[in-house]
């Protein structure tokens, strides 16, 4: 049990906390400006492809990671587009976002590696020392660029939402639409720009996933969007404890790996992989009921 | 045709025609020219008496899921969770079914199977509805966590529960196997379509007289839309929701009646999957309608047929492409032609609730609009 409290175990959890905390950032900013997002596991998805579509082809990751952003970006404008000026129920746009994201990254591995699971390998970043030990797989996870620009954007988003113009804007755009465009602000330009920084740090957390694994798999988000909704509408819509929420999460995630061997020779043996999703369900259902929901969420400013 | 028919029609025609579109521009960029896609999509479907009867096979579970989406959505939710529904389902009734005796006929066997189905679907949409009964979570991101749980419980219960080698039920009992249709229409030899498809549409007009002609059918409507106003009538809102989605969850588990009760005579692992997705967008297309729900389970059907037919050429991957942006194209669509029915008219498009002074949308239809 040892192996629980080690610096192994916390790089672990960082690593895996990344893609959820990504996730959970971008549904901040989409619903905070008054946006209901559920297309965050698309999102997630997409970059993930991309991000290692493009590295693979031009063999740089930073060109990847710039790619997938810009995917993130167009993705999460498209359904801005689509609830903010076609009106289309965000939901409905949102299932759509994701069963397109899934759709289209298997038929883009079709056409790519013609295959139905998953992509060749890729280089991607290689920063930190070698080695098994715990304070150099620590070492590792911290170096690497992408984690740095997911702590980033999880220090840069309470501090421009709480104290800028923009930040004002966007929180006005969603707890109060009506009265936002009633100053002669227009909330859809606000929402669409908040959006696009959604789905640029979603994305940021689908090339993350893929650059862990060196490969695209057909699927490799696996809820993670939605878990990341649960988080965020566990911490009230705040970014910094939707952060440690989902570092939360990835110790959960870790543990259960840890756990993996241990259990499998038990009677429980491979239902140790529904830790995270039951711990997801037993928190929103202790959770005080929707504290924090921005009032204007998927409401509009006329119509 | 009057003007009501028309826009109600509408939508569909174009989000066809930009379906048909998109198509040819994915068969483009495969280097396939666009007719040729087509043809062949086409030759492999409603060109022969075996291609319709795939159609039909592949039609049947999403009319069941289609159906299961309407009737959540009716009350303002969204079932996304048939899929686990669906998969949890069709294990338990796969392994009652091969525990029947052989000798037991079909009129006892089958609604044994389809009962234990529907509980266990019903079961498993349990825990999203009363959380979001109770709680306010929404449905949405439970349903996701127990679609999860269930992805592990299948092959756990299978090795662990079952010490079975193969991800398999053994074969159900003779009685509780649903028929092919070819017995009846010779023409449709081979292929899988079974009794299973005309008892979907039997079920999906059945339900949606019962939705809207029944109190509680009328009362599930009102509370996706007027929660507040309902409760002010003294409708039991809560009850409501988990009853609707209740129900939706036992719909969507009888479509293992099209899989392994008509098609396979076992459950595996996998068998039916994918049709909780694709109910989505049947519902979407279905506009609320039961001959629009058949027609769009059908129309979908084709697609996934067409994708086979094609997939030597254009991955049948973008059939599916082709589905979500179909959801999307005919809600664009009809909210266009609701907006222009509305400035025409003046008025809402849905008969007035009690004591409402306004005409709201009901829930549903501001989802499909």
């Amino acid at each position: 049990m040892s192996s629980i409290f080690s610096l192994t175990m916390l790089a672990e959890s960082i690593r895996i906390a990344v893609p959820y905390t990504c996730a959970a950032i971008g549904g901040v900013w989409a619903e905070r400006a008054g946006v209901i997002q559920i297309g965050l596991e698309g999102i997630l998805l997409t970059g993930a492809f991309t991000a290692v579509a493009v590295t693979h082809a031009t063999n740089s990751p930073t060109l990847g990671l710039v790619a997938a952003i810009g995917a993130g970006i167009a993705l999460s404008l498209g359904h801005g587009q689509l609830t903010e000026r076609a009106r289309v129920h965000a939901v409905i746009s949102g299932i759509a976002l994701n069963l397109f994201a899934l759709a289209a990254t298997r038929m883009g591995l079709r056409a790519l590696y013609d295959s139905a699971s998953n992509s060749p390998g890729i280089e991607a970043y290689r920063f930190g020392p070698t080695g098994a030990t715990g304070g150099a797989m620590l070492l590792r996870v911290l170096a690497d660029p992408v984690f740095f620009l997911a702590l980033a954007a999880v220090a840069a988003t309470p501090f421009l939402l709480q104290n800028t113009r923009f930040g004002l804007r966007v929180r006005a755009a969603g707890e109060n639409p009506v009265a936002t465009a009633s100053v002669g602000i227009s909330v859809t330009r606000v929402r669409l720009t908040a959006l696009a920084v959604s789905g640029a740090i979603c994305a940021l957390g689908g090339a993350h996933l893929a650059y862990d694994q060196q490969r695209f798999e057909s699927g490799m988000s696996a809820g993670r969007g939605f878990i990341a909704l649960a988080a965020v509408v566990v911490s009230g819509w705040r970014a910094g404890r939707a952060a440690l929420a989902c570092l939360a999460f990835g110790m959960l995630e870790a543990l259960q790996i840890v756990l993996q061997d241990e259990v499998r020779k038990t009677a429980i043996g491979d239902l140790i992989q529904t830790l995270p999703y039951v711990a997801t369900l037993l928190v929103l259902a202790l959770a005080p009921r929707r504290a924090g929901a921005p009032e204007g969420l998927g409401k509009h400013a006329a119509d | 045709m009057n003007d009501k028919r028309v826009r109600a029609l509408l939508p569909i025609v174009l989000a066809i025609a930009g379906g048909i579109l998109i198509f040819n521009l994915i068969a483009f960029a495969f280097g396939e020219a666009p007719a040729s896609a087509l043809r062949l999509a086409f030759e492999g479907t409603w060109g022969t008496p075996y291609g319709l009867g795939q159609v039909l096979f592949k039609a049947t579970p999403l009319l069941f899921t289609g159906l299961a989406f309407e009737v959540a959505l009716r009350a303002g939710l969204f079932n996304i969770g048939a899929e686990g529904q669906l998969a949890l389902a069709s294990l338990v009734g796969g392994l009652v079914a091969s525990k029947l005796p052989a000798s037991l006929p079909m009129p006892i066997a089958l609604p044994i199977v389809l009962a234990t189905a529907a509980a266990v679907g019903a079961f498993v949409a349990f825990i999203p509805a009363i959380l979001r009964a109770r709680r306010g979570v929404h449905e949405i991101i439970t349903a996701i966590m127990v679609n999860r749980i269930v992805d592990a419980i299948l092959p756990w219960t299978f090795s662990t529960v079952l010490g079975s080698s193969t991800l398999r039920t053994a074969d159900i009992a003779p009685g509780a196997a649903l028929p092919r249709l070819d017995r009846v229409v010779p023409s449709f030899a081979g292929s899988a379509a079974s009794f299973a498809f005309p008892l979907a549409v039997v079920i999906v007009f059945v339900a949606m007289a019962l939705l809207e002609r029944t109190r509680l059918g009328r009362e599930i409507r009102w509370v996706g839309f007027r929660p507040e106003a309902c409760r002010a009538e003294g409708i039991d809102v809560e009850r409501r929701l988990l009853l609707a989605m209740l129900l939706s969850g036992a719909i969507a588990a009888l479509a293992v009646s099209s899989t392994a009760l008509g098609y396979k005579g076992y459950y595996e692992l996998g068998l039916g999957a994918g049709a909780g997705w694709s109910g989505i967008a049947v519902a979407m297309l279905g506009r609320g309608k039961a001959v629009g729900i058949v027609l769009a389970a059908i129309f979908l059907g084709t697609l996934e047929q067409a994708g086979l037919a094609v997939n030597a050429r254009v991955p049948k991957e973008a059939m599916d492409v082709l589905e979500a942006t179909l959801i999307v194209l005919v809600a664009v669509a009809s909210r266009v032609a609701f907006k222009g029915a509305r400035a025409a008219t003046n008025e809402g498009p849905e008969p007035a609730p009690p004591r409402d002074k306004p005409t709201p949308t009901p829930a549903s239809e501001e989802a499909r609009s």
